[in-house]
């Protein structure tokens, strides 16, 4: 079989910014409103890695690269359907209706950034790699169950389909034919690990193969081609038509998180060169060529994005320290006997000015 | 003799380990070209290649469950897991093989691996990097636990486990890897499994403390030394199995005992600890065993993770209550 063939990239617009696909699905309004969500969390992304470097919020792992697999597959999905993430997809959550501020907090330690706002369907971020693959299987199933018509849809990463759990969910979601979109951000990195050392096949679409469902490339720098190709797939799958893994080929633009150094790993010559079609600066070109965009209105689509950004940081950094002894609720429905007894001992301790005593 | 930190003295035993013998090999998550995101397999890829120095796919129960086959099969691996948290996706691997197969093949078989892990709070990661949970492995039968708290223990101790002929979990204080440096001898020696340290002497308090405790115990010494109290810190180093021995010595010298452990309250690790000492030295015990620990609440986020922590005002106040009892 020539895998290639089998699996060929789906593609709108390639790196240059011209278009070399159908994009008969995509209004010029919504590809205006997809630019200027990738131009607003780019914005955010940066300003996050200056935060912290700046030691105004904690480690934070850049999702630079992946704005166009995150904001197009959410785009294809309908409101009620369940998303399942992991700790680079704020950019999905975002653009799902969590707000900008959630991802500063997460990373300034706010336990409020795991409670996703009622309306938007999302699990808290996890870092356990590939874990939620399953949760979205069990969702998905859940909503067959009850005939809700609900689809999951999961993100996870090139490194994540090493993990039993990856396979566990294609097999099971298979066999019980549950209605979950896998999307695999192949960022090419897993860490230092490159994707070519993760595995020893020649993509990862062709997974789907041995799972006996469907399996698709998508170029994850093109907004409109993952946008088109995920919302024909999650209707395929919402018809029950069974589980499908999507692979979405994009590039981690820099380091795995804050505390990462890829020059010791990376060569710049890839960085270079895979860069070059990362998925802002590609709509850009093809916008600015083809009477969508205008350099004027770029700058204003710009201007509007750090104002968003800037209402964002703010929004984090007045955010309400919350009380410590929040740490005893929601362990359980109730508090034990024992946390209740700890509560007290700990409260105890805080009014008596913490840590030094005796 | 160099002055070394932890992280540095693990990374001089496994150089050593690997010199001294080629059955020896490396395996984990990003421990090759980056070094391990903590740098303590740095430069071993370059000294002794690929084939020992091993860049695994993302896939815990698959490190340590082909460990089994290799330590079974001749090779002497040194797992890495990234986090000690994540070892909860290869927990079977752990505690139904690794820690059995000596069992259950009636000693034909045996696994000589050393699982290392970093662990501990105090250092503001993300969920589950911080977690302690070494309980559930000093809970099972045929796997050994041991934990540093100093670079030259660090070293002696990975080059022990290593040439242990069980299975060995080696779990390292993330926080006190570069926290101090002390000097620590160049050549190969080892430190014995199974045998705790008295980190300080003292008459009257045993504080029994292991890795990121340690130096809590110790301050804590210090201070209740300001007002009289007199602590003996016992650094236990190895966790499972236990070294009663010290541990009854002390007590039945101080008569009064405080176990200090990161991880959470119930069911710990502390809880062992004290049912050994009212076992042995009942009658030298002149108040409750009290122990300060982690809250029984999963680990907390980064804001709240200072107060959630044993202090060392905590273990002032548990040294006096037992004095005062
Ligand atoms: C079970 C588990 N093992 C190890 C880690 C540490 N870790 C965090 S991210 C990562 C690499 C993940 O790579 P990939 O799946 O490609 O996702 P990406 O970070 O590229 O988005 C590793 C090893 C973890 N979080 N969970
Ligand atoms: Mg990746």
């Amino acid at each position: 079989m020539d895998i290639a063939q089998e699996f060929p990239i789906q593609r709108v617009i390639d790196e240059e910014g011209q278009l070399v696909g159908d994009r008969s699905g995509v209004s010029d309004e919504q590809v205006r409103e997809f630019y200027r969500w990738l131009v607003t969390l780019r914005t955010l992304d940066q300003r996050a890695w200056n935060l912290q470097r700046q030691g105004r919020i904690g480690t934070y792992p850049p999702f630079s690269g992946q704005e166009a697999t995150q904001i197009g597959a959410v785009a294809a999905l309908q409101k009620d359907d369940w998303i399942c993430g992991s700790y680079r997809d704020w950019a999905a959550l975002s653009y799902a209706g969590v707000p900008l501020s959630y991802p500063l907090l997460n990373s300034m330690g706010h336990a409020v950034s795991g409670r996703i706002p009622d309306g938007v369907n999302a699990l808290p971020v996890q870092v356990v790699i590939a874990a939620q693959t399953l949760h979205a299987v069990g969702l998905a199933w859940s909503s067959a169950l009850q005939n809700q018509g609900r689809v999951a849809l999961t993100f996870f990463g090139d490194g994540a389909t090493s993990q039993g759990d990856f396979h566990e969910s294609l097999n099971l979601a298979s066999v019980v034919k549950a209605p979950v979109v896998f999307l695999c951000q192949n960022n090419q990195w897993a860490i230092s690990v490159p994707i070519a050392r993760q595995m020893n096949s020649q993509t990862i679409a062709q997974r789907a193969l041995a799972y006996n469902i469907e399996g698709i490339r998508v170029d994850g720098n093109d907004i409109l081609a993952v946008y088109q190709t995920l919302r024909e797939v999650v209707g395929r799958v919402r018809e029950g038509r069974g589980p499908a893994l999507i692979e979405a080929v994009t590039y981690r633009l820099g380091a795995h998180t804050t505390a990462d150094d890829p020059t010791r790993y990376r060569p710049s010559e890839e960085e270079q060169r895979l860069s070059h079609g990362e998925p802002v600066a590609r709509l850009r070109r093809y916008m600015l060529g083809n009477g969508l965009l205008t350099e004027d209105e770029n700058k204003q689509v710009e201007e509007a994005a750090k104002a968003t950004v800037e209402e964002a940081v703010q929004a984090a950094e007045n955010f309400p320290k919350g009380s410590p002894e929040e740490v005893f609720d929601h362990v359980y429905a109730e508090l034990t006997p024992q946390l209740r007894q700890q509560r007290a001992e700990f409260q105890q301790r805080i009014q008596e000015g913490g840590t030094a005593r005796g | 003799m160099a002055k070394l930190t932890i992280i540095q003295a693990i990374n001089q035993a496994l150089a050593q380990a690997m010199e001294q013998d080629p059955r020896v090999l490396v395996l984990g998550e990003d421990v090759g070209k980056n070094g391990g995101v903590f740098r303590a397999t740095d430069g071993l890829l370059e000294r002794f290649g690929e084939q020992r120095v091993v860049d695994t796919p993302l896939a815990e129960s698959a490190i340590v469950g082909s460990s089994v086959g290799l330590a079974i099969g001749g090779m002497r691996p040194v797992a890495e897991i990234q986090f000690f948290g994540f070892i909860y996706e290869t927990m079977d691997q752990i505690g139904t093989q690794a820690a059995r197969i000596r069992f259950r093949s009636q000693g034909r078989y045996h696994v000589p691996l050393v699982i290392r892990a970093p662990y501990g709070g105090g250092v503001r990661t993300p969920e589950i990097h911080s977690d302690s949970i070494e309980a559930f492995f000093a809970h099972s039968p045929g796997i050994k636990v041991v934990t540093p708290s100093t670079p030259h223990d660090a070293k002696g101790l990975l080059l022990a486990a290593i040439q242990d002929p069980d299975p060995v979990l080696f779990i390292e204080p993330m926080r006190l890897y570069r926290a101090f440096r002390e000097e620590v001898p160049d050549e190969w020696y080892e430190v014995p499994i199974g045998k705790a340290r008295i980190a300080k002497e003292g008459e009257q308090v045993t504080v029994i403390a292991w890795g990121p405790m340690v130096p809590v115990a110790e301050q804590a010494a210090v201070q209740a030394l300001e007002s009289g109290i007199s602590v003996e810190v016992i650094d236990l180093r190895t966790l499972s199995p236990l070294d009663l021995e010290t541990i009854t010595a002390s007590v039945q010298k101080t008569g009064r005992a405080v176990v200090v452990h990161e991880a959470v309250r119930s069911g710990g690790l502390g809880a062992e600890v004290a049912a050994a000492i009212q076992e042995h030295a009942f009658l030298s015990l002149e108040a409750p065993i009290m122990r300060v620990t982690g809250y029984d609440t999963p680990f907390p986020v980064p804001s709240v993770e200072d107060l959630w922590l044993p202090d060392t005002g905590r273990v002032v106040a548990a040294i006096q209550a037992v004095m005062h009892y």
